[in-house]
Formats: C-alpha cells, sequence, structure tokens
C-alpha cells in the first residue's frame, strides 16, 4: 500500500490532463450551446471553426517567432491570439451573410441550418487544408513545464513523478478567465441580458424591442472568440491537425447536449463530465492499482477498460444515456 | 417541355458524359465510373428515402456503407479453421456474454421499480458484466490474432457465395439503424444527425482496430467475386478466339468483360432497389410518409405514430446504403477500413441527394450518375486550375509548390460549395419532386 505515491500518478496521469482537456471541451461547448440558444441549431462547423481560429494563431505565432518577438517562458501563441480572433470573427461573420441569414430570413426549419453549417463545415476544412496543409504543426514555445517530473521527485523523494505542463496551467487559468467574463457579460451587461432573453422566449423579445440581428451578429463574435481560444489551447497542449478538430465534434456535442443544450452552465459541467469518463476509461490503471493493491497482488494486465482508440465512443455512448434517460441533460436544456 | 423529355435528355447527357470518357479517355475508366456511378446511385436512392421522402438527416451513411463491407468479409472469406479452433468458441462465448448482460440490464431496468436499488442493481450488473466479459473475451481474441498474423489472424467468414452478402450487408446496417432511430428518434431533428456522425466514426474505428473480425487495418484482400477473373478469361482459348474475332486483344477484353459483368449485376440491383422505392413512394404508406414530413403535428392529430414511422424508413433506407456497401467492396475486391472517409461515403451522397432533386428517385439516380462522374474528373480540373493560377509565378518559389500540392484538398471545399449553392438556390434540384 502506498497511498502517496498513487495519488501522484493518479494525478499526473488522469486528473491533470483530464482537467486540461475539460477545460478545452467546456470552451468548445459553451459556442455550440449559445449558437443552438441563440440560432436554434446545432452547428455541424464548428470544430473547424476552431481549426480555423488554431490555423490563423500558428501562422501568427510563426510571424512574431520569425520578427523575434516572443513572451519569454510562456507560448508565443497567447500574444498570437487576438490576430486569431480577429480573422475568426470575420469569417464567421461572412459566413453568417453569405449563408446563414438567408434561411433566417426564410424562417426554415432548423434541420436546413445543420445542413449548411455541414456545407460551411467542409468549405473551411478545405481552406485550412488548402492554406496550411493537413499535417502536424507545433506551435508551442517557451516553457515546457511549471513543475517536472524529475523536480517532482527530487522535491518531494516520492517515486513517482509529477508533470505539469505550461499548456495546461495556461489551459485552465485562461478558460477560467474566460468563463467569468462571459458569465458577467451574459448576467450584468445590457447586451447579454438582451441575448438571454432572446434565447428564452423570442416572440416576447421581439415586442420589447430588442433588434435581433444585433444580438445574432453579437452572438457570433462571441462565438468566435471562444471557439478560437478553445482551438489554440487545444492545439497548444496536444499539436494542431485540422482532421483532429472535426473528430472533436463530437466530445463536443456530446458535452454541449450532456449538460443541456442551450444551457451555458451545463457546457461547462458536460465538458468536464465527458473528459473525466473519456480519461478514465480509457487510463490503464496498472500503475495507480499496483501502488495500492496489498503486496504480491498487484495485477498482471494493463486493467485498460477501453483501448485509447475508442475514446470517442465513450462520449458516444454518455451522449447515448443522457439522450435515453434525461433528453434535456443534467442542468435543464432548452428543448427535447 | 415536358417532364419526360427533359428527363430523358437529362439521363441522356450523362450518358453521353460517360460515353465521352470512353472515347476519350478508355472504355476501362468509363466501365469503372459506370460502376462506381451504379453503386452511388443506390446509396443516394438510400438517402433520398430518408431525406426525400421523410426529412430525417443521417450524416452517418459512411458507417453503413462500412457495415456492408464488413458483411462481405464474414459472409465470403473461408474460415479460418486454426483460428477458430485456437479461440472461436471463446470469442463467441464473449460476445454472447457481453450480449446476455445488456439484455440483463434492460430487463432489469424494465421490471425494477424506479429508485435507489435499482440504479444500484443495474451499475453492479453492468460493471459484473462488463469485467466478465472482457475476461472471455480478451483471452480468444489474442489466441485469435495469434494463428497467422501475417496472412489471416481473424476469424474468416463463412465461406458463402458472396453475392449473399448484399443482402446480409443490409441486413447489418438495418441493425445498426434500429439502435440508433431507437434512441435518437422522437427526439428533436439534429440529435439525430449527432447520433448517426458518432456511430459512423465508432462503425470504423472498430473495424480498424478489432483484428479478430476483419483483420482490421492489415485490410482482408482477394474477396470471393460473383465474375471471373481476367487471368482465366486470358487462359480459355475459346475467349480469347472470341475476343480476335471482334478485334480486340485478349487483355483488354477480359478487364472489359468482368466490368461489364459487375455492370450488368449492379443494374439488376439498382433497377430492383428503384422499382421497390418507386412503388414506396407512391403508395398510401409513401403519401403517409410525406405528410408527416410536411406537418409533424398534423399528422400525428391524424394518428400517424410519427417515431415508428420515421424509425421504420430510417431503417429501410440505411438498408439500402448497407447493400450498395456490400456491392463496393466486392467490386474492390478488398476491405479497407482507412480507407472509408465521411467526405467520400457521407458527403458526396448528400450531395448527389440534393443535387439530383431531394423527394424524387429519378433525381437520385441522376445525381448519383452525374456527381461521380464531376468527382472523378474534377481533379485532373482542380490541378489544371491550379497550374493556371500559379503559371506566372516563379519557377520553385515555395507557394507556387504549396499550392500545387494542396490542389488535392480542393475537393472538399468545391463540394461544400456546390452543396451550399444548391441548398439556396436550387432546392429542389434538377429533378424536382412532383
Amino acid at each position: 500500500m502506498d497511498i502517496l505515491n498513487a495519488l501522484v500518478a493518479l494525478s499526473n496521469f488522469v486528473i491533470i490532463p483530464a482537467i486540461a482537456y475539460g477545460s478545452q471541451l467546456a470552451l468548445g461547448a459553451l459556442g455550440v450551446t449559445l449558437i443552438y440558444g441563440i440560432l436554434r441549431f446545432s452547428n455541424f462547423a464548428h470544430g473547424d471553426t476552431m481549426a480555423f481560429g488554431a490555423m490563423l494563431a500558428v501562422l501568427t505565432t510563426w510571424w512574431l517567432q520569425s520578427m523575434g518577438v516572443g513572451l519569454g517562458p510562456l507560448p508565443t501563441a497567447l500574444l498570437a491570439l487576438p490576430v486569431a480572433i480577429l480573422g475568426t470573427m470575420a469569417l464567421l461573420l461572412l459566413t453568417d451573410r453569405t449563408v446563414y441569414r438567408f434561411y433566417r430570413q426564410q424562417k426554415a426549419k432548423p434541420i436546413i441550418f445543420v445542413m449548411a453549417s455541414l456545407g460551411v463545415m467542409f468549405i473551411m476544412n478545405g481552406l485550412v487544408r488548402i492554406i496550411i496543409g493537413p499535417d502536424d504543426q507545433r506551435f508551442s514555445d517557451g516553457e515546457r513545464f511549471i513543475i517536472s517530473a524529475r523536480n517532482f521527485k527530487q522535491m518531494t523523494g516520492l517515486q513517482e513523478g509529477l508533470a505539469v505542463k505550461t499548456t495546461q496551467g495556461i489551459t485552465v487559468v485562461t478558460a477560467i478567465i474566460v468563463v467569468v467574463a462571459l458569465f458577467w457579460f451574459l448576467n450584468r451587461t445590457r447586451t447579454g441580458k438582451s441575448m438571454r432573453a432572446y434565447s428564452d422566449n423570442e416572440d416576447l423579445a421581439l415586442l420589447s424591442g430588442i433588434n435581433p440581428e444585433r444580438v445574432v451578429l453579437v452572438t457570433w463574435l462571441i462565438v468566435a472568440g471562444l471557439t478560437t481560444i478553445a482551438g489554440v489551447l487545444y492545439g497548444l497542449d496536444k499539436s494542431f491537425k485540422p482532421f483532429v478538430y472535426f473528430m472533436l465534434l463530437l466530445p463536443i456535442f456530446a458535452s454541449a447536449i450532456v449538460g443541456g443544450l442551450g444551457n451555458p452552465l451545463g457546457a461547462i459541467a458536460g465538458g468536464f463530465v465527458i473528459a473525466f469518463s473519456e480519461v478514465f476509461i480509457t487510463y490503464a490503471w496498472k500503475k495507480v492499482l499496483g501502488y495500492l493493491a496489498p503486496e504480491g497482488l498487484a495485477p498482471d494486465g494493463l486493467i485498460q477498460l477501453l483501448s485509447t482508440d475508442y475514446k470517442f465512443a465513450v462520449s458516444f455512448v454518455i451522449l447515448v444515456i443522457v439522450l435515453l434517460f434525461k433528453p434535456t441533460g443534467l442542468f435543464k436544456g432548452q428543448s427535447v | 417541355m415536358s417532364d419526360t423529355v427533359k428527363n430523358t435528355l437529362l439521363f441522356a447527357g450523362v450518358a453521353a458524359l460517360i460515353a465521352g470518357t470512353g472515347f476519350i479517355q478508355s472504355w476501362n475508366a468509363a466501365l469503372f465510373i459506370l460502376n462506381m456511378g451504379l453503386i452511388s446511385a443506390i446509396m443516394a436512392l438510400g438517402v433520398n428515402l430518408q431525406w426525400g421522402i421523410a426529412g430525417l438527416f443521417n450524416v452517418g451513411v459512411m458507417g453503413f456503407v462500412a457495415l456492408g463491407g464488413l458483411a462481405t468479409v464474414l459472409v465470403s472469406m473461408p474460415p479460418v479453421g486454426d483460428a477458430w479452433a485456437a479461440g472461436g468458441a471463446r470469442v463467441m462465448a464473449g460476445l454472447a456474454l457481453g450480449a446476455a448482460t445488456i439484455v440483463a440490464a434492460v430487463l432489469l431496468h424494465r421490471h425494477m421499480a424506479a429508485g435507489r436499488a435499482r440504479s444500484l442493481a443495474m451499475i453492479a450488473l453492468l460493471a459484473g458484466g462488463f469485467f466478465l466479459y472482457r475476461f472471455v473475451f480478451d483471452a480468444g481474441v489474442v489466441a485469435v490474432e495469434a494463428v497467422n498474423p501475417a496472412g489471416t489472424g481473424y476469424l474468416g467468414g463463412l465461406g458463402l457465395p458472396v453475392l449473399l452478402a448484399w443482402p446480409v450487408g443490409g441486413l447489418l446496417a438495418a441493425g445498426a439503424a434500429w439502435l440508433i432511430g431507437k434512441t435518437a428518434l422522437g427526439l428533436r431533428s439534429d440529435y439525430l444527425a449527432i447520433a448517426t456522425l458518432g456511430i459512423a466514426e465508432i462503425v470504423i474505428a472498430v473495424m480498424k482496430n478489432e483484428d479478430w473480425l476483419a483483420r482490421g487495418v492489415k485490410n482482408v484482400t482477394g474477396l470471393p467475386r460473383p465474375v471471373p477473373y481476367e487471368i482465366d478469361l486470358q487462359q480459355d482459348p475459346a475467349f480469347v478466339a472470341r475476343a480476335e474475332g471482334l478485334g480486340i486483344d485478349p487483355v483488354t477484353a477480359s478487364t472489359l468483360y468482368t466490368k461489364v459483368g459487375y455492370a450488368i449485376l449492379f443494374v439488376v440491383v439498382l433497377a430492383i432497389i428503384f422499382w421497390m422505392a418507386q412503388k414506396a413512394l407512391n403508395s398510401p404508406w409513401g403519401r403517409m410518409m410525406r405528410a408527416i414530413r410536411d406537418n409533424e403535428v398534423a399528422a400525428e392529430a391524424m394518428g400517424k405514430d410519427v417515431t415508428a414511422r420515421h424509425l421504420q424508413i430510417f431503417i429501410l433506407g440505411s438498408a439500402v446504403c448497407g447493400v450498395a456497401g456490400a456491392m463496393m467492396t466486392t467490386l474492390d475486391g478488398q476491405l479497407t477500413p482507412s480507407s472509408y472517409q465521411p467526405l467520400r461515403f457521407t458527403f458526396l451522397i448528400w450531395v448527389m441527394v440534393i443535387v439530383g432533386g431531394s423527394g424524387n428517385n429519378l433525381g437520385a439516380v441522376l445525381g448519383g450518375f452525374l456527381i461521380w462522374f464531376l468527382w472523378v474528373q474534377v481533379e485532373p480540373i482542380g490541378l489544371g486550375l491550379m497550374q493556371l493560377i500559379t503559371a506566372g509565378m516563379a519557377e520553385g518559389s515555395a507557394l507556387k509548390e504549396h499550392l500545387l500540392g494542396s490542389a488535392a484538398h480542393m475537393r472538399l471545399f468545391t463540394m461544400g460549395l456546390i452543396l451550399l449553392l444548391v441548398l439556396r438556390f436550387s432546392p429542389r434540384g434538377l429533378i424536382p419532386e412532383k
């Protein structure tokens, strides 16, 4: 029995990665949920919007690096973030003008919007691949670790190391700042309140003089910020690869639906539920159990519930369970 | 111009495009486009059944097509005796245990009163069942995959005629569709889209990773064929004599002969499915489906069970996609799980249906041929376009290389653009619904 080492191993391989991944999913799911609440459709182009925003950040980072500009221990990508957000805002406003606004005026069924978003998804995906190519791109620089495994071992004298990557720290801090700012905006400002009113009851909001086009515009601007930040954080933490962002669509949708579509608080909770279940179920528990089990009873196998190839199946199964038993999500979402 | 004349002209136009390929490039290429066009037309019919008639949005076509492909392997490959002896029984027992656990959980959920006791019992049952399943199943899988991993390493199939795989592929896809439909239909319309997107990715993940089933990414090659092999034809003196009588050299003649053989088989299947789809569309059942599509509330008020009818047509449409998937794998002669891309097998089919005319079976067939033709021929056009754009740039400049390299990704962009343009400016397609 070695509880301390088990705990450190658990934090190192499960808890810390899951918190970072959960924050990224939560930011992504917030965007999905906002679009669903205001524009009332599931935006399939979300993953590729993240890829587009991250791509802009990667390109700007490379340019900054070539100019010799940096942030010291922090990744240069943080400096590139505002530029990327502005670019994504422009792109999203353009798609709204050229694609979605027409169907809004037609009062088309939500499913038509979903189809249109699928078209937008492929155009964005194509754009990203044409501009930066389909390959892996690394763009993180600066200090790699806040605490490295070796330092931790020296400090504590434990057998297990605990490593906290800089990107993981940045992810969590940024996510907290963004979420606080978003909730302040939605609950305290006039525009935010009008957005919530529009989401709750469109007719009543229109009657009280809220300008729908303005609400939609502000929503796209916020979504651009959220997706770009989520995309850049994910790219910094893992690496930038266009196809991976398309694959993120499933866990992000699962997060938003598990939390309750249209409910921002639910999106955050859903993100962490999905992230923790994914990591818990695909982690090989041999090491942790080896410390916990009594002498001589340490497990032989990897004790891995599912291989990591099936991590998307985990979010899917959770999604199905929620749809079966609680279609409005854990927090009360908008509709069934 | 009457509808019949217009439709005939449209089909004649597509036929001319394919025949043109035959004259300009080669008849082999033309027959390849024709064969895949026939398969695409069947897939488009399946999607049209779901979208055009019932308004269901299925973005998991790829998954159902892949299940059809899997059926080809499971039905037609000879069984691997050693693998069955080594761990076949164990794998089957594991699968049966897994299924039994799920059935038991469903029964438990149905028969116990809601409350904490039920939740705890469910969790205990599922957890216990899962570990038991893994315990039995894993050892079997290791044993099966250890048998000649370079050559087989899987259980093999049933060794039945390959044509039987086509209906079986439809059944497999129908089973998966039932599972999805049961969960996602009756909820908001976009939930079906998300669920189908998920199941498609999971089907592909299973096919890539479960080596005992169909060799995973090691691919199954050399599937049995319903038509004779070229090499046998070339060695058959009677065939060679006949080919020379027609003035074609025996090698070309043999490839054309097999391709035409496939084409005849595919035409038969397409004709059957088209006839059935047409009958369904014009029957009282089809009218009811369209009534549900156009106004769910009114149809429900008239006493129609909307969710059950949706489930019905969702399963039928997916089964058609499964049949087409099995046919495609038969034509390829191999199963390569990594070749299933959502763009090619989900999105392209959608473009076919929308361009052809959603709600009209004839339109779906036309769209299948036309878009497949464009898909094959757009690549050289895209490369040509990029060469034109970059013509003025300096030789060997990085930008020029990059642009030429990215020509392959033009397809994504073009297909997205076509979908958006048609959806906006001509949502009824080339042959609109009547």
